[in-house]
């Protein structure tokens, strides 16, 4: 029975897997596309520090939840983009994250993002030193409504996060059921000018329908479930256009027995020198990841601008 | 789980209460029109951002036809009455002015740099500045794609 089921398991990974050959030709499209952005209108008209950073998936936000801004600086008659680097050290693991993203007329953006996950202790642990878990991430954002700064509404947005796992044999063996998954989530984000003692405010409320363990690194649903709905915040204060400082919350699954996982939080500062460049330097807090707990560690995020 | 976090909202709520306190209690609170320097400051202010519109490609088209004379007395009137001054703006109003110009978002934008980066010259606290922009953002949608 269980031979029969792992046998299907298996197929179905196969069937999966071709969509995610598609990756390459995201990079491209997004090669092509920046040149032509730079040529064309890639635009900068919208204000500093409005495109935010870059998230772990990919998505613009801050560092662990996507905000309902889209990438770069373009306004509804312009492109935009971004590239990002992003590194978290933790006492027992390493997370390196990378990726772009492309806006079109401040309405939709498209991104693509790998995370690879070092394990760290636990590899050494289980006898695979220098092991890591990686996954590749597609993104797609939608502006439905609002805008961050100006206008009655708040800005609200609608994404999906595709993710495919490139090393499912150690999520498997913990008990997750997909090796990919597709998140989908709403964010509403506004900058309340003046808002925080006469410093801009920023806040941002996201609602995320996900079946990724960890991300997605530890794969997709298991044995104590499947999909939740998970709920993220953001809170931020401006000093000026170019400072800001905050804090972050994120909801995760917890749906593998031989593990527990936690809630995700960090406090951030975050350096907009110019419309070129972003820096966050943050404090997150994973919880416990694999049977090891208080993962706790210094990140650090590069964004680049059109 | 998370004591650094709690540590951390604490250390925030307590840094807001010092600067409450700094502001001082018994204060009449200012007006905006004060805090930008009075008659003074918001013709400093127009002169500095106007200065700023003629060298910014994205701004300075749009005053091609312009009288800059008439358009920095409006700018300083329509500043002093927005800050509670002493003032009667007495031009059209923001719709009727921008009728037929087509201002792009991101001229606006262009616009509010401007302004920040002349308050921000002229040595006007960022708390000011947002309260002279908080007051300025309603009108953005009388002004664009008109």
């Amino acid at each position: 029975m269980s031979g029969a089921r792992s046998v299907t398991r298996s197929q179905a990974q196969h069937v999966r897997l071709p969509r995610f050959r598609q990756l390459p030709y995201w990079l491209l499209a997004l090669c092509v596309m920046l040149p032509i952005a730079q040529v064309a209108h890639a635009g900068d008209g919208r204000l500093l520090a409005t495109g935010g950073a870059t998230q772990v998936e990919g998505s613009a936000g801050g560092g662990l939840v996507p905000w309902a801004v889209l990438a770069g600086y373009g306004t509804r008659d312009e492109f935009g983009g971004t590239a990002y680097y992003t590194q978290l050290q933790l006492p027992d693991y390493r997370l390196d994250s990378y990726g772009a993203a492309f806006t079109i007329d401040n309405r939709v953006e498209f991104s693509v993002a790998r995370d690879r996950f070092d394990l760290g202790t636990l590899g050494k642990a289980i006898g695979m030193p220098g092991a890591a878990l990686r996954q590749d991430i597609l993104g797609v954002k939608w502006r439905l409504a609002g805008d961050l700064v100006y206008g009655d509404l708040p800005q609200i947005s609608i994404g999906a996060q595709q993710k495919h796992d490139l090393d499912f044999t150690i999520p498997q063996l913990a008990g997750a059921r997909h090796a990919s998954g597709t998140d989908v989530y709403i964010a509403a984000t506004r900058l309340v000018l003046g808002g925080a003692g006469g410093y801009d405010l920023l806040w941002n409320v996201t609602l995320r329908s996900s079946n990724a363990n960890q991300f997605g690194l530890l794969g997709f649903g298991g044995d104590r479930g499947d999909r939740h709905w998970l709920a993220e915040g953001s809170l931020a204060m401006l000093f000026n256009p170019n400072w800001a400082v905050g804090l972050e919350y994120r909801q995760k699954p917890d749906n593998l027995s031989f593990a527990r996982e936690d809630h995700a939080a960090d406090g951030f500062l975050a350096w907009f020198p110019n419309k070129r460049l972003a820096l966050v330097a943050a404090y997150v807090d994973l919880g416990s990841i694999a049977g090891l707990d208080r993962q706790r560690g210094w990140y650090l995020s590069l964004q680049g601008s059109l | 789980m998370a004591t650094w976090l709690s540590r951390f909202l604490i250390s925030a709520a307590l840094l807001g209460m010092l600067s409450a306190c700094s502001t001082g209690p018994a204060r009449a609170p200012a007006t905006l029109y004060d805090q930008l320097g009075g008659e003074q400051g918001i013709a400093a202010l127009t002169d500095a951002a106007l200065d700023h519109y003629a060298a910014d490609p994205r701004v300075a088209p749009a005053f091609a036809h312009a009288d800059i004379g008439r358009f920095r007395r409006m700018f300083a009137q329509y500043l002093c009455q927005v800050a509670d001054g002493p003032c009667h703006y007495t031009g059209d109003s923001m719709a009727d002015v921008h009728r037929g110009m087509n201002v792009s978002e991101t001229q606006f934008n262009a616009v509010v740099e401007g302004l920040t980066a002349s308050m921000t010259s002229l040595h006007i606290s960022v708390r000011v500045q947002n309260r002279l922009l908080r007051r300025l953002a309603p009108e953005r949608g009388d002004v664009i794609y008109k």
